[in-house]
């Protein structure tokens, strides 16, 4: 995992939920193409968008391919700093053994911290 | 100072088109340099060639155009959010074997990778959305 006092391009911040909408896909997508382009980038799932990260995710019932099978590349990308929004975990009553993938829990200070660390903030 | 646009809603939906049409008109009077408008999401529909608004409201579609024309700011489009959601232009309409196309220039279908580059590249980069 980077340390974050280490310089950092991207940092994609996942505030949706899947299936309800396409924000989560799409945001995710920018993620993988940056990455892709030997981008480094942070993952912040914050909010509802934490649920993405949830076990046993299958695609939707609308015909939806779902997200979880994109969450499962991450690693392939090298995309390695996934981070957690942990008042979001909190009000949401998760635990990170409930989570797909392993994550690091960051508070709002730290939030603030890496939005100003990063060059490019994209939010979705 | 070099700024780029990201817009994210789609026109005549939400204040997101307007807005980011006036704040870059706004860059561009103060000498700025605007050196790309990226359409996502659902920001895409403002490529809509076919779009008819009436008469006595703002072309958001032309406005973006005109915008392109005059101060040669590039328009580009994510290919994959407009495929899906029916707008191409002639190249992806032959393609996938569609009769017209829905997007033209100065509007440019191009890849999230040029998001990316112009985000990191400029000073600023602006997101206007829902």
């Amino acid at each position: 995992m980077q340390d974050t006092a280490s310089p950092a391009e991207l940092m994609v911040i996942l505030r949706h939920a899947p299936h309800g909408s396409s924000w989560l896909k799409e945001g995710l997508d920018v993620a993988l193409v940056a990455a892709a382009f030997d981008r480094r980038v942070t993952l912040l799932f914050m909010g509802e968008g934490i649920t993405a990260l949830l076990e046993g995710q299958q695609a939707g019932p609308l015909g939806q391919k779902g997200t979880a099978p994109t969450l499962a590349m991450l690693e392939m990308y090298d995309i390695d700093n996934l981070l957690v929004e942990q008042r979001g975990m909190d009000e949401l009553g998760l635990t990170s053994d409930q989570l797909m993938l392993p994550v690091r829990g960051v508070g709002d200070a730290e939030i603030s911290r890496l939005v100003a660390s990063h060059v490019l903030v994209l939010n979705f | 100072m070099r700024y780029a646009i990201l817009l994210l809603d789609a026109p005549y939906t939400s204040q997101a088109s307007h807005s980011a049409l006036r704040f870059t008109r706004a860059l561009l009077a103060r000498g700025h340099d605007v050196e790309g408008v990226f359409f996502y999401h659902d920001g895409v529909h403002n490529a809509a060639r076919l779009a008819a608004p009436p008469q006595d409201e703002p072309h958001l579609v032309d406005a973006w155009a005109e915008l392109a024309r005059e101060h040669g700011v590039p328009l580009q489009v994510c290919i994959a959010a407009a495929l899906r959601r029916g707008l191409l232009d002639e190249q992806e309409a032959a393609r996938h074997g569609k009769e017209g196309a829905s997007v033209a220039p100065p509007f440019e279908l191009t890849g999230l990778g040029q998001l990316v580059d112009l985000g990191l590249r400029c000073d600023r980069l602006i997101t206007f959305g829902p």
